[in-house]
C-alpha cells in the first residue's frame, strides 16, 4: 500500500480551498513512492518546534523520514552559519535569520509553491496584523522575510516572489508573575525593577532576549527613550546595563535563569515572584497547581517568530520533498498541535480544523473556555470558564511593542552582558 | 645490529619515553597550544578567523570586570581552601589517630567516600531545595523559633557557593593527609610525649610538619578545581556571582571562541603561579 506520490493529505487539499486551486498553482512532484520512503530531510533547530511527534506525523502523512535535532539558540545559530553541510531544513528564529542569511547557506523559496501563502498572517508579509497597526521596533519578521531574487544576500523591502524563512511559529512575551504571593495588580514593565520585589526579581541570561526584556523595562521606567530598541546604539547599550548593574548590585534578582527548567523552578518555589518568562514555562508551573500569570503589560509585549529555512545544498528530489514538507506543515495539523501549547500558527485559520471548538474559542478568540482545556499531551491547562491571559489572538499579537533582534552593535552588547552577569 | 642499537642506553631511554611523551604530547601540549593560538585571532557573530592580534588580552586586562572576577576567583579558593583544610585535617587525624583498628579505619575512611558516589552535579543540586526560601532549612528554623523571616542568604549567595565547594571537595583535602599521617612513624609521638611535649605541643611541631606534603598535595587539589570552576558558582549563585570559569563558559556560549581562549591562558598562568608558590613552601617529590 504504497502512496503514489508524495503529496499532501486528501484533507488538507480540500482545505486549502479547493483541489482545482491546488492543482493549477502546485504541480505535483512525480515521485516514486519507493524513492519517497527513502528520502531522509535532516532538521535542527530549537527545542520549540522540534517536537518528535511531528516527524512521527510526517513519515505518516508524507512518507519521508524528517531527523530532528534541537539544539540551544547559541548553537542554531553557529551550526547554520557554520555547518551548511549538516542539515537540510533549518527551524530558527528570524533574528537568527538575519545573521544567517549573508552566509549564503540558506536558499530561499518560491512563493508560487506554497500553498497556503495567501493565508499566512500579515505580520510576515507586510509587517502589519491589519491594514492599520503599526510595525514595532526590533528583527521584524518582514524585514528579513525576502530577498530581491534567488542568490540574493540581502533582504527586500517588501513582498517579493523569494521568501527567506516560512514561518512556522510565534509568541508574543511578557512577565510572569505569581499573583498570590504579589497580591496586587501588575501593568508594566517597570515593576521588575520597583524595590518592592527585592530579592525576588529574576530575568533570563540569554543576551540576545535578555537586552530587549531590559529595554522594555528602561523604556516604562521612563529612563531611557531608545530610538529603536531592536538596534541600539552603545550609548543606549551602557546606559541600560548601568541601570541593571545598579539593580542588580542592589539585591534586586533572585537569581537570573538559562533554561526553561530553571524558570519554572524559581517561579514555582516562590523563590521568585516576577520574571521574564515564556508561555510553556506559565503553564508547567500552572500544571503543579501553582497559581501563575502571564501578565498583559500596557507597554505591550516582546514577541518572536520562528521559520523553516532550506539549505543551500537541497536540490532535485529533497528539494521537492521539503515543499511539500512546508506546504504539509502550514495545512493545520502542526498549527493546531502548537497552537494547543499557546503558541500560534502563521495560518492559524488551517489550524483551526484541527482543534476543537472550545480549544479554538480559548487559544485563539480570547473567550472562557467551555470546558477542561488540555495540551496535546494529555495535561489539563484551564477550567472551564477560564481565560486565556492577554485575551485574543488580535489583542495579543496586536500590542507587540518590539521583536526579538540583533543589533549591529551585537557584540559591543555581548561583552557588556558577560560583564553585567559578573558584576 | 638491531640488538646492538637497543644497546645503546640512550636510544633505549628515548623508545622507552616515547609513548608517554607522545600520549602528552597529543592530549596535553597540543590543546593547551592551540588555546593560545586561537586566543590572538579574532573573531565576528558567528566565526573566528585567523590573525594575531592582542584584541582579546587588551579588552580582557582593560575591563575593571576581570580584575574583579580573578578577585573573586581567588577569595573562592582562599576560603575554600581554609575550610576544606580544617575539615579535612581534623578528619583525618582523627582517622589516623584516634581509631586503633584498621578495619574501622578503612570503615570509616570508605563513609567519608559515600557522597562520592554520586555525580558532583546532583550533589550540588541538593542543596537548592534545603536552602531555599521555602526550604528545609527555613522551615525548621521557623518552626524552631529561631528565626522569624526566612533566611535570604542561605541560598543564591557566596554563602551557598562556598557550602557547595566546601561539600564537593573536603574529600580531596582528607585523603592525601590522611594517607601522610598513616606514614608517620608512631615511635616518634612517644617520643615527643617522652620528652614531656603537651598533646598540642606534638601537634605542632611534630605531626603538622611531617604532614605538610599531604596538606600540600590537597591544597593543589583544592585550589586547582575552584579556580577552574564554573558550572558550581553558576548554580549555586543563581548565576548572581561570577569566578574566571563563568566569564570563559559564557563567552563560549556566545561563540566568543579566541575571547574565552584568552581568558583561559591567563587563567592558566595564574593557577600555574600559585602552584609554583605552593611547591616552594614544601618538597612534594617526598610524598610520592
Amino acid at each position: 500500500m504504497a502512496k503514489p506520490k508524495v503529496g499532501y493529505s486528501r484533507r488538507s487539499l480540500l482545505k486549502a480551498g479547493g483541489a482545482a486551486l491546488a492543482a493549477s498553482t502546485l504541480p505535483a512532484p512525480m515521485l516514486w513512492a519507493q524513492e519517497t520512503k527513502d528520502i531522509v530531510l535532516r532538521q535542527f533547530g530549537t527545542g520549540v518546534s522540534n517536537l518528535n511527534d511531528v516527524a512521527n506525523k510526517v513519515k505518516e502523512d508524507l512518507g519521508f523520514t524528517l531527523e530532528m535535532t534541537a539544539l540551544d539558540s547559541d548553537s542554531v545559530t553557529q551550526r547554520a552559519a557554520t555547518q551548511p553541510d549538516s542539515f537540510d531544513i533549518a527551524d530558527i528564529e528570524y533574528w537568527i535569520c538575519k545573521k544567517v542569511w549573508p552566509t549564503g547557506n540558506l536558499q530561499a523559496m518560491d512563493v508560487s509553491r506554497i500553498a497556503n501563502y495567501d493565508k499566512i498572517v500579515g505580520i510576515f508579509k507586510s509587517g502589519k496584523l491589519t491594514p492599520d497597526s503599526e510595525i514595532a521596533q526590533g528583527t521584524a519578521p518582514h524585514t528579513v522575510g525576502f530577498i530581491p531574487e534567488p542568490g540574493a544576500r540581502s533582504f527586500a523591502d517588501s513582498e517579493t516572489n523569494w521568501m527567506t524563512l516560512i514561518p512556522t511559529i510565534y509568541n508574543a512575551d511578557t512577565l510572569g508573575i505569581r499573583p498570590d504571593l504579589i497580591g496586587r495588580p501588575i501593568e508594566s514593565w517597570a515593576e521588575l525593577l520597583n524595590p518592592e520585589f527585592q530579592g525576588k526579581a529574576s530575568i533570563l541570561d540569554i543576551s540576545s532576549i535578555g537586552i530587549m526584556d531590559m529595554a522594555m523595562v528602561c523604556e516604562a521606567m521612563g529612563e531611557i527613550q531608545y530610538g529603536d530598541k531592536g538596534n541600539m546604539t552603545r550609548d543606549e547599550i551602557d546606559a541600560t546595563m548601568a541601570i541593571f548593574t545598579e539593580a542588580k548590585r542592589n539585591g534586586q534578582f533572585r537569581a537570573f535563569w538559562k533554561t526553561f527548567d530553571e524558570s519554572v523552578n524559581l517561579m514555582a518555589s516562590g523563590e521568585v515572584v516576577i520574571q521574564s518568562m515564556w508561555s510553556p514555562a506559565i503553564t508547567a508551573v500552572k500544571s503543579r497547581g501553582i497559581p501563575c500569570v502571564y501578565q498583559p503589560l500596557k507597554e505591550g509585549y516582546r514577541s518572536w517568530g520562528g521559520g523553516i529555512g532550506l539549505s543551500n545544498a537541497l536540490s532535485g528530489m529533497e528539494l521537492d520533498a521539503a515543499y511539500d514538507y512546508i506546504n504539509w506543515y502550514l495545512s493545520g495539523w502542526v498549527g493546531g498541535y502548537l497552537m494547543r501549547q499557546g503558541y500560534y500558527s502563521a495560518v492559524p485559520e488551517t489550524s483551526k480544523d484541527f482543534m476543537t471548538e472550545n480549544e479554538w474559542g480559548y487559544w485563539f478568540e480570547g473567550k472562557a473556555a467551555t470546558d477542561i482545556i488540555t495540551s496535546p499531551t494529555g495535561d489539563k491547562l484551564a477550567e472551564a470558564g477560564e481565560i486565556r491571559d492577554g485575551g485574543s489572538f488580535e489583542e495579543r499579537m496586536g500590542a507587540v511593542a518590539c521583536w526579538n533582534a540583533v543589533m549591529d552593535e551585537n557584540q559591543y552588547m555581548v561583552r557588556k552582558w558577560n560583564e553585567f552577569i559578573a558584576a | 645490529m638491531a640488538i646492538r642499537a637497543f644497546a645503546n642506553r640512550h636510544v633505549a631511554g628515548w623508545v622507552q619515553a616515547a609513548p608517554l611523551a607522545a600520549v602528552l604530547l597529543g592530549f596535553l601540549i597540543a590543546p593547551i597550544a592551540m588555546i593560545v593560538v586561537v586566543s590572538f585571532w579574532g573573531a565576528t557573530e558567528f566565526s573566528i578567523y585567523p590573525a594575531f592580534q592582542f584584541d582579546n588580552y587588551e579588552f580582557l586586562f582593560g575591563s575593571p570586570v576581570t580584575y574583579r572576577v580573578f578577585l573573586a576567583t581567588f577569595k573562592y579558593a582562599l576560603i575554600t581552601w581554609a575550610l576544606t583544610l580544617t575539615i579535612g585535617f581534623t578528619v583525618a587525624y582523627f582517622l589516623a589517630f584516634h581509631v586503633r583498628s584498621l578495619t574501622m579505619q578503612v570503615a570509616l575512611f570508605l563513609l567519608c567516600t559515600i557522597p562520592f558516589w554520586t555525580s558532583n552535579i546532583i550533589r550540588m543540586i541538593s542543596w537548592i531545595p534545603f536552602l531555599g526560601r521555602n526550604g528545609i532549612a527555613n522551615q525548621t528554623l521557623i518552626s524552631w523559633g529561631v528565626i522569624d523571616e526566612p533566611l535570604e542568604w542561605l541560598l543564591y549567595s557566596d554563602f551557598a557557593v562556598i557550602l557547595a565547594f566546601v561539600h564537593l571537595y573536603t574529600l580531596f583535602m582528607v585523603v592525601p593527609i590522611f594517607n601522610t599521617m598513616m606514614r608517620i612513624d608512631r615511635s616518634l609521638l612517644e617520643a615527643a610525649r617522652d620528652a614531656g611535649a603537651s598533646g598540642f605541643q606534638t601537634l605542632v611541631h611534630v605531626v603538622i610538619p611531617l604532614t605538610k606534603p599531604g596538606i600540600m598535595i590537597g591544597t593543589i587539589f583544592v585550589v586547582t578545581l575552584v579556580m577552574g570552576d564554573f558550572i558550581t558558582v553558576r548554580f549555586m549563585s543563581g548565576s548572581q556571582r561570577a569566578n574566571v570559569g563563568r566569564l570563559i563558559s559564557n563567552d563560549i556560549a556566545l561563540l566568543q571562541y579566541p575571547s574565552a581562549a584568552a581568558t583561559a591562558v591567563v587563567l592558566l598562568c595564574t593557577v600555574l603561579i600559585v602552584i609554583a608558590i605552593l611547591l616552594r613552601f614544601v618538597n612534594i617529590r617526598r610524598e610520592l
